[in-house]
């Protein structure tokens, strides 16, 4: 069995259906995240694994222990179910010093007075707090108090740590620092990561495994990040990933013509045995090429909408027959290959790969 | 006679609070019809600025204009209050007012103003129109999205046809998506109605995409004034560099133009250190993480690291190479080939800047 | 990992919690209020509401009564509202010179309890005897008082020198949390300053006008102290003072306990009514006008008025504060009521004599303190299990507690007094009647509501996940309860406890109807010796109130602002 095991696991509230008969399992030593929109119920999933919520059916393992079974009537507290809490508002007591705070769990577990001194100036220095152990929580900044919640959670030498989207408070600078720490971390005491969050770049960064959940608490699709990315199994886990591009086409005599014009979209058509009309390509920014000259056959012609200067990236906007797309480009090629356009100017695209997808199933798959 | 591009016109602008100087000595003209940014950290002035332009700050020393009008001299003793000024204004916290229906909040600078009903409901409509609110006339903006309030705000300050826009972070209260479909709104606005925007924010990337000229600021004190390709191209000096965008500055040894990193490699000639900077001892090396690439190893322009760090990142994948004692960051795009954890990579910079260590 | 596997099975405690919560206020508010209800259209062995209202409608005394105390809350409530606003705008967005000294004076009317305010008014205005009547009259000629105090207009001028701070702090409030950029988009669309207070500022904040006028409605409607102080006289009664009036004159005969309980009915209504107008305005009404990067706000240049306003203000504060508090210490140092104030007629005897001689006055402040006390360590620790459960708690039956909540926000003073009477005077097995317990519970029953506002509030600052957090470090609920959650609202606690202290050692509303000879409070003495024409001795103990008062206030503050850092 693996360390965590769910097992047909049910939770509403009241007459909503959060979570419908859900079944996933996470390897010992791995950090796995749970990505998804928000409400889509993955925070209480975790909630449920923590022991703050029970499930209202369906079983829970964890490390081989069965911690809840509603029909059994059986459910484990938070407290002995020795895991480690992440919050996302951090969580600290303002009324302990950080090292009161850290020194918590093991001072509930009644260790030795030395032992504690120890433990906790290691977890200090760990989580780069050293000098800092006596200020109280107020006298941090939002960064340094979800330091302190890390080495709370991790003082106690937990098997499984639980993140509830810990770094969606800190700005952005420090949400870059805190991600590679937090995978840092996790590295080094080889804790099992339960990691809930919304923000897939986080989710890519810090991953062995991500699970991507929609907004109705169904879990699409599980894989290594970059099977996440590169081999998207549906519209909905291909647009969460990052900036999707779609560019409406349309079936006509055989061929897959872009927009209401009459090119045709150089790439493989998609599998079409029902002889859907509407269809959607979708890519990547990075997919895209832009140029200045056309090649037969294997180029749209376009024009440029609108061009934007970003600093590092140009940013284009291009029509090709009644449709748009976006794309991007960085600016020191944009300048070094003369391909800085301005709006009006003719455009070539290519593209190096592309998602077909129904037009139909894609509208219900996008959240706006 | 004020010329077109000189429409606005800031003189030795002053700004001092008790020992602090919040705006040191700053002067620089707006045409008629362009779009300026003042972009700097948070403290650095540019909002003190715009408030001194706008009339809610005195000027401790030097002199503001539109056109022919003087609008403040602390040392003529003049001063004209922000009422007088007809400019329009947009803050960042919308500051719409919920008691007013969004019809009422546009039409109130006109009433103030005592046009004649018809007058007031022809452009009390127009603003709204233009800025897609119609719909939405008779509701309290306080049922409206936080996009919809700064539309509302938009329509308000459009009502009097300003020839000056001042519009302070006007977008960083909303959601990033927003946030570019409201930039382009108001670039449109300005090429509808043709006035002067003096544009505050920190986020440079809105900047760019804004502006025809900016100004970076830090700590009251002007870094450079250029058109957003130019700053891209030639930023004046390491502040600048780094506020522009992602950036990696390696501290480098020199010796008369001859630059090593310290515990390693020498920095290829082709790298020139600039005329000006070959008398310092040490120099910034600077460059964007994706303006980086990775060569071959015996590629003699280039400088060898190990790599640290290799993080999938979707469409892009982030690097974090060891360079002698020293980090640095490489980003390049998901199908670019590079080195594993561990490896030893050598790296070009495409576009190295050199700066004084410390300014 | 500790595999002891437990049922869930902390229900138990949590109902048991539950229903001691919901006793509390049963037997202590709602059980009171209802028997009032029924006493009040429950005649012999049948039900009378038709009964009921002809008694207010056609028992002429009645009637005016009800008049009076809506004409008196109604001009209280007119005047501390225009006060109250005016001084808010004039400390937060003008230039006046000593902005923050003048916002803490205005603030000093809320220590002083306005029936000794009244005391000093009626010896300062009373149509014959009153000083500056008589000082008047005997210096510029004039034939009769120049102001009488026993009128409507005095009443309402009295109460609206202790009352407008409602207002103004709720005013002040809104007009600092404002975001100024509100004002300044006002400026930079063309109005000017006086234009934008006109048609942005007042708009805007008026639901906290609203909000501080319908408080002093709810609490002018229903207060005793000064219509009693200078009323009565002119037989002028509001509510609470005919049904003190009817209950002690008659002692307590069924007729008159009737009556009260008919007049008590009224006077709950009204507050329910109000508080239900208060919290439709605040819910509903309330814009969202905080936000922003916080600039100062624009200060309007009063220029020429500046100077000419600071000395009303000064004025204002000498006039409303400084000299009643005068006059009281005066008079409590003179020999005998009516003689000048001399050196040889003023002396500190009657402060000793009331301090350390007087069995009466011993034993009022006695009595005050313990009360105060035990009042407000019991009230304190309900008040904690009873917001827990509202708002931490996730039982069944919660909305009853909700509901029982709201009750003590509703019923006023001397509905309270009526109730206690009326549920522990021996009809139900308990006899409290004329001892100093029935007091107490009345006392619980009064403050309940600042308790349980002070402590939900503190403890809406504990987030779940503070809790939470504990629980997976392996605190048991106890634990975590002990280690987070008391500690944290230890400031709502003590807040919860000086709120009902202070307000305690001063009450009269409830004290006055329940006191036997031995149970005076501080508030009773000195209401009963000015009555009994004991002026000197009255003000002596007035004089001393002020004292402690002032100390508690000035330590709590020193407090506060303590656990505050």
């Amino acid at each position: 069995m693996d360390f965590i095991h769910i097992e047909g696991v049910s939770k509403a509230y009241a007459d909503h259906h959060v979570l419908n008969d859900l079944t996933l399992d996470i390897h010992k030593g791995e950090c796995f995240t749970l990505l998804g929109p928000s409400g889509c119920g993955k925070t209480v999933l975790l909630r449920l694994i923590a022991g703050f919520e029970v499930p209202d059916a369906g079983k829970l393992y964890i490390d081989e222990t069965l911690v809840a079974d509603p029909a059994e009537r059986l459910n484990v507290p938070p407290e002995n179910r020795a895991i480690g809490v992440v919050f996302q508002d951090y969580a600290v007591w303002p009324h302990m010093t950080v090292f009161e705070n850290i020194a918590y769990p093991l001072k509930i577990a009644k260790r030795p007075k030395e032992e504690i001194e120890q433990r906790v100036m290691e977890m200090v220095d760990l989580v780069a707090m050293g000098g800092l152990e006596k200020r109280y929580p107020s006298e941090l900044s939002g960064g340094q108090q979800q330091r302190v919640a890390l080495a709370r959670a991790l003082v106690a030498k937990p098997n499984l740590l639980l993140l509830d989207e810990p770094i969606a408070n800190l700005d952005a600078n420090l949400r870059e620092e805190m991600r590679f720490e937090i995978k840092e971390l996790q590295r080094k005491l080889g804790v099992t990561v339960l990691y809930v969050t919304h923000d897939q770049e986080i989710g890519l960064a810090i991953s062995d495994r991500v699970a991507i959940m929609n907004d109705k608490g169904i879990i699409q699709q599980i894989g290594t990040p970059y099977e996440i990315f590169e081999q998207p199994v549906n519209p909905f886990v291909f647009n969460f990933m990052g900036i999707a591009n779609f560019l409406a086409a349309r079936l006509d005599g055989g061929r897959y013509l872009a927009g209401t014009g009459s090119q045709e979209i150089p790439w493989q058509p998609p599998e079409n045995s029902g002889g859907v009309v509407d269809w959607v390509a979708g890519f990547r920014p990075s997919d895209v090429k832009i140029s200045r000259a056309a090649e037969p056959g294997k180029t749209l012609k376009g024009v440029i909408r609108r061009a934007n200067f970003l600093g590092a990236m140009m940013d284009y906007l291009v029509e090709i027959d009644g449709t748009t797309l976006r794309t991007n480009l960085e600016t020191h090629l944009a300048i070094s290959e003369n391909l800085l356009f301005k709006a009006g100017d003719e455009c070539y695209i290519s593209f190096l790969d592309l998602h077909w997808f129904e037009a139909e199933k894609l509208k219900g798959a996008i959240l706006e | 006679m004020a010329s077109e591009s000189e429409y606005v016109r800031l003189v030795n602008v002053t700004k001092r609070f008790g020992d602090v100087t919040a705006v040191d000595n700053l002067s620089y003209n707006i045409g008629k019809g362009e779009c300026f940014s003042m972009l700097g950290p948070s403290g650095c002035g540019k909002t003190t600025t715009l408030r001194m332009v706008a009339g809610f700050e005195d000027l401790s020393e030097g002199e503001v204009w539109v056109g022919d009008n003087l609008l403040s001299s602390p040392k003529k003793n003049h001063y004209l209050p922000p009422e007088k000024r007809n400019f329009g204004m947009v803050f960042q916290a919308f500051a719409v007012w919920p008691h007013l229906s969004v019809y009422e909040n546009v039409a109130f600078p006109l009433r103030i103003r005592n046009l004649e009903a018809g007058e007031i409901d022809r452009r009390t409509t127009d603003a709204l129109r233009a800025t897609n609110l119609l719909k939405t006339k008779d509701e309290s903006p306080d049922f409206l999205s936080g996009g919809g309030k700064q539309r509302v705000a938009l329509a308000r300050a459009l009502a009097i046809n300003p020839d000056v826009m001042l519009l302070d972070e006007p977008l960083s209260s909303l959601d990033p998506h927003l946030r570019e479909e409201m930039r382009f709104e108001i670039k449109d606005l300005q090429q509808k109605y043709g006035f002067s925007i003096i544009y505050v924010t920190h986020d440079q990337s809105e900047a760019m995409a804004l502006s025809d000229r900016i100004l970076v600021m830090k700590l009251g004190v002007v870094q450079q004034i250029d058109t957003p390709l130019n700053i891209y191209n030639h930023p004046a000096n390491k502040f600048v560099f780094s506020f522009i965008g992602l950036s990696n500055f390696l501290t480098v040894g020199n010796d008369g133009g001859k630059a090593a990193v310290a515990g390693g490699c020498s920095i290829p000639a082709h790298w020139a250190v600039p005329d000006d900077l070959k008398g310092e001892g040490t120099l910034s090396l600077a460059s964007r993480p994706s303006e980086i690439d990775f060569v071959a190893n015996d590629e003699p322009e280039s400088i060898k690291g190990v790599v640290t760090r290799k993080a999938y990142l979707g469409e892009i994948i982030d690097y974090q190479l060891k360079i002698g004692e020293q980090l640095m960051r490489v980003q390049k795009g998901r199908r670019a080939p590079g080195p594993e954890v561990g490896d030893t990579a050598a790296i070009k910079l495409l576009r190295p800047f050199w700066y004084r260590e410390k300014e | 990992m500790n595999s002891t596997v437990k049922n869930s099975s902390s229900f138990g405690v949590a109902q048991v919690i539950l229903f001691i919560s919901i006793a509390i206020l049963v037997i202590v508010v709602a059980f009171p209020v209802l028997l009032i209800f029924f006493n009040a259209v429950w005649v012999e062995d049948h039900f009378e509401f038709a009964n009921a209202l002809k008694v207010l409608w056609e028992e002429e005394e009645i009637f005016q009564a009800l008049m009076n105390s809506l004409i008196i809350a109604g001009g209280t409530t007119v005047g501390s509202t225009i006060v109250g606003t005016f001084f808010a705008w004039l400390v937060t967005r003008t230039d006046l010179p000593y902005k923050s000294f003048m916002k803490s004076m205005f603030l000093v009317p809320f220590m002083l309890p306005s029936f000794i305010g009244a005391l000093a008014w009626k010896m300062l205005l009373s149509p014959n005897a009153g000083f500056i009547n008589r000082f008047f009259i005997e210096n510029f000629g004039f034939e009769g008082p120049i102001f009488n105090v026993y009128t409507y207009w005095g009443i309402s001028a009295v109460e609206v020198m202790y009352l407008f701070p409602f207002v103004f702090i709720q005013v002040c409030g809104a007009l600092e949390r404002m975001d100024p950029t509100l004002e300044e988009s006002a400026r930079i669309s063309g109005a000017g300053l006086f234009t934008i207070t006109r048609k942005i500022t007042i708009p805007l904040v008026l639901p906290s006008i609203l909000s501080g006028a319908l408080l002093i409605m709810l609490y002018s409607m229903a207060h005793f102290g000064t219509v009693a102080v200078l009323g009565i006289e002119n037989g002028i009664y509001n509510i609470p003072t005919l049904i003190y009036e009817r209950i002690h004159q008659s002692a307590g005969s069924f007729a008159s306990i009737r009556t009260g309980t008919i007049l008590a009915t009224v006077l709950v209504i009204s507050a329910a009514l109000i508080i239900w107008a208060q919290r439709k305005i605040l819910g509903s009404g309330h814009y969202q006008i905080i936000g922003g990067k916080s600039f100062r706000p624009m200060e309007l240049k009063l220029r020429g008025l500046r100077w000419p306003l600071l000395i009303f203000c000064f004025l204002y504060i000498g006039f409303t504060i400084i000299l009643p508090t005068v006059v009281i210490f005066l008079v409590g140092g003179l020999s005998t009521y009516g003689l000048p104030f001399t050196p040889e007629n003023l002396s500190l005897d009657n402060y000793k004599f009331i301090l350390f001689d007087f069995q009466v006055t011993k034993d009022a402040i006695f009595n005050s303190v313990w009360l105060g006390f035990t009042a407000a360590i019991i009230t304190m620790f309900a008040g904690v299990m009873i917001s827990y459960v509202i708002v931490k708690m996730n039982v069944r039956g919660k909305g009853i507690l909700e509901f029982l909540g709201m009750l003590p926000f509703s019923v006023p003073g001397s509905v309270i007094a009526l109730g206690v009477i009326l549920a522990w005077s021996g009809q139900f097995g308990v006899n409290l009647y004329n001892t100093v317990w029935i007091i107490l519970v009345a006392y619980i029953a009064r403050y309940m509501a600042f308790s349980l506002k002070a402590n939900s509030a503190a403890l809406e600052q504990v987030h779940d996940s503070l809790v939470e957090a504990a629980r997976s470090c392996g605190a048991t609920m106890w634990q975590s309860l002990r280690d987070i959650v008391i500690p944290l609202v230890r400031p709502g606690m003590l807040a919860a406890f000086f709120l009902i202290f202070l307000p305690a050692l001063r009450e009269l509303t409830v004290s006055i109807m329940l006191y036997a000879p031995t149970t005076r409070t501080i508030g009773v003495a000195i209401y009963t010796l000015n009555e009994d024409g004991e002026t000197v001795m009255s003000a002596a103990l007035a004089g001393i109130a002020l004292i402690i008062i002032v100390v508690g206030q000035t330590i709590i503050n020193k407090l506060t602002k303590k656990e505050g850092e």
